[in-house]
């Protein structure tokens, strides 16, 4: 389990780096999501990984802490992911701007001499 | 104390947030209605922290963590939920953030409020994100911070559109979403490693720390550092910087110089809070790297402040200089060094608001990019939607425009470059008299060769600083027969006149606020008041409880 969610962010980085540094508009905006679905799982992954374990107590039960997940890295993703999305979003219209004043989709907003 | 003044610390926050939703509400024809208000709103915020910092300072004469003021966020203890903490440092940023506020505020009702639409609404947001950012006390909470004024911001950058605005805009944001994934991975490996995100729980719980683990923790740390060095725009951070700061409108480009003190504020926080003097084996993590870094952004500003044709792009490297001279004066580790940093921080801060505002009144009785030599003035772009905008309606004009503006811009240049008799002066000069003369007997066991680089660098930085804006000034003010006098209104030069004067006052009232600002150099030396002030706050509601992870 600890070996896919690694190789998973560690693909999601990779990937998301590599667009990140590509000179097209939607490049580096896929980069960015990628970055952030990293980024997200590493967040859930730093509270421990534990298959099927609840975050919360059930009622009349007394905790130990070796039997839950921990509930806080779980809503650090939830608003990492609220933040990204809208900022993503946002960025998407800047691009669509950029690419209507421009007349290019290079991230310059000019394409480099040959 | 009554139920309001307890309250009085989460008005930073409340205001702001208030009057922007409300901003939405109205319609953009109700211009005076907007105005009025969100003027009003921006003058209540000064007044509460301006009552903040006096409470704050009053309280200190008891105890340490006596001037350490917690608001908790729907009163759980510290460690578990959100506090807001106003101390001495937080108090001097929220009055700093209100004042230049003001200013941008007064000065866009000239007629950038119009180049765009929800203009205010934005700008109460980004206010709020500051005064948030300023005041928290968890970590992760000041990402959430730094996300919501980011995002005003990244509507402010923009404003006014054209061209070169989002061209620049593009670039800003890609680098501060990635930054913000930088951010997440800092504030995520840290509490992976500690189990806490509450800052002063941090600073317990670093020293205790298992060798085994603080290599992750160290990596965490420099991950969120480089966050926020990438905010401050220290070298080699910077390159986005110069050309948002000098795409955006002057006053949300006056409100940005504040932005990149955002980053310097979280790196002074957090560094000497969670690797001060007394963080076991992680003290003064990554100390050197900062003074390097902020010594290297000193020389890569003053060389681009040389190098920048355009007044906006200077005023941008001047950014740089101002960042780099405070991030490598705290890196000395010094408390005496500390204070005059702090002190330069407000000074240049005004100076560089100051500066971004009467850029646009001197350019505008020119052609566009007239001091951009011939050969790049076609790259330049001549078509800016700005020109669109030139008011023409009524408003009362200010005589003498020219000798006006013209001292306007030599007072800007005496903070920036540091001469005498402005504020700029007292804070070089404080900053050097503390790196080479420390005060009492038998430490005069030599000066260490960081300081004379130290020495050198600022001396030279104001120079170049000095001979640009000279340069700046004589093409801008003497020269060029096609130009005609601006016709500038009140409303317009007051804001720029009043930072000038704030300065101004800086240098008359220098013994009570360097006073104050060694207290705050010395309060973040010694944490521990910092520290005890949160997690026991308020006295009398029982003593706080150590989370169990």
């Amino acid at each position: 389990m600890e070996l896919i969610l690694s190789l998973a962010i560690g693909t999601l980085a990779g990937c998301g780096v590599w667009l990140l540094l590509r000179p097209r508009t939607f490049q580096v905006i896929m980069g960015l999501v990628l970055l952030s679905y990293a980024v997200n799982l590493f967040i859930l992954g730093v509270g421990g990984v534990r298959l099927g374990m609840p975050p919360f107590l059930a009622k009349g039960q007394t905790g130990s802490v070796a039997q839950f997940a921990d509930p806080l890295p779980q809503s650090l993703v939830l608003t990492a992911i609220v933040i990204s999305f809208a900022t993503t979003a946002l960025f998407l219209v800047v691009l669509l701007a950029s690419r209507g004043l421009t007349g290019t989709d290079h991230v310059d907003g000019a394409e480099p001499e040959a | 104390m009554t139920r309001w003044l307890d309250h009085l610390l989460v008005f930073p926050v409340v205001l702001p947030l208030v009057a922007g939703a409300v901003m939405l509400l109205i319609d953009e024809q109700h211009r005076i209605l907007k105005t009025a208000i969100s003027i009003a709103t921006i003058v209540a915020l000064t007044g509460v922290a301006i009552a903040l910092l006096g409470l704050v300072d009053a309280r200190s004469t008891e105890a340490a963590s006596a001037s350490v003021w917690v608001y908790r966020l729907g009163d759980w203890p510290a460690p578990f939920a959100i506090v807001l903490v106003a101390d001495r440092l937080s108090a001097m940023m929220l009055v700093l953030t209100s004042v230049l506020g003001l200013a941008s505020m007064v000065f866009s009702v000239a007629r950038w409020d119009r180049a765009g639409s929800h203009f205010r609404a934005m700008f109460l947001f980004l206010l709020m994100g500051l005064n948030g950012a300023f005041l928290t006390g968890d970590l992760f909470n000041l990402f959430v911070w730094f996300e919501l004024l980011l995002a005003a911001s990244y509507g402010l950058v923009l404003h006014g559109s054209g061209t070169r605005r989002v061209k620049a805009g593009l670039h800003y944001i890609a680098v501060n979403l990635a930054t913000s994934l930088l951010f997440l991975i800092g504030v995520s490996l840290i509490y992976g490693v500690t189990g806490t995100l509450n800052m002063a729980d941090l600073a317990t719980r670093i020293p205790q720390v298992p060798a085994e683990s603080r290599g992750l923790l160290e990596t965490g740390a420099a991950v969120l550092g480089i966050a926020f060095l990438v905010k401050a725009g220290i070298w080699p951070l910077s390159f986005w910087l110069p050309s948002a700061y000098s795409a955006a409108t002057p006053p949300v480009a006056a409100m940005f110089a504040i932005m990149s003190k955002l980053g310097l504020y979280a790196v002074l926080r957090l560094w000497l809070l969670l690797f001060g003097a007394s963080s076991g084996a992680s003290a003064h993590f990554g100390g050197d790297w900062l003074a390097f870094a902020g010594m290297a952004t000193i020389v890569f500003g003053a060389i681009g402040v040389l190098a920048s044709q355009d007044i906006a792009r200077l005023a941008g490297f001047s950014v740089l200089i101002s960042s780099g001279t405070v991030m490598a004066a705290i890196a000395t580790a010094q408390v005496g060094v500390t204070g005059p940093a702090l002190y330069y921080l407000v000074s240049s801060t005004l100076g560089i608001g100051a500066l971004f505002m009467l850029i646009e009144l001197l350019e505008r009785g020119r052609e566009p990019g007239a001091d951009v030599l011939a050969v790049t003035r076609e790259a330049y772009g001549e078509d800016e939607a700005d020109d669109l905008l030139r008011p023409d309606e009524a408003g009362v004009a200010i005589p003498a425009a020219m000798a006006i503006l013209g001292l306007c811009f030599i007072g800007c240049t005496l903070v920036l470059a540091g001469l005498p008799p402005l504020s700029g002066f007292i804070a070089k000069f404080a900053m050097l008299s503390a790196l080479f003369g420390p005060p009492g007997p038998g430490t005069h066991a030599g000066v260490p060769p960081l300081a004379w680089a130290l020495l050198g660098l600022l001396i030279v930085s104001g120079l170049t600083t000095l001979v640009a804006m000279t340069r700046a000034g004589i093409r801008t003010l003497w020269t060029g027969a096609e130009r005609t006098v601006p016709r500038v209104r009140v409303i317009e030069i007051a804001p720029i006149i009043i930072l000038l004067l704030a300065t101004a006052t800086m240098t008359v009232q220098a013994e009570p606020v360097m006073r104050y600002m060694q207290a705050t150099a010395a309060a973040l030396y010694a944490p521990q008041g910092y520290i005890h002030g949160v997690l026991s706050a308020p006295a009398g509601r029982g003593a706080p409880k150590k989370e169990g992870s």
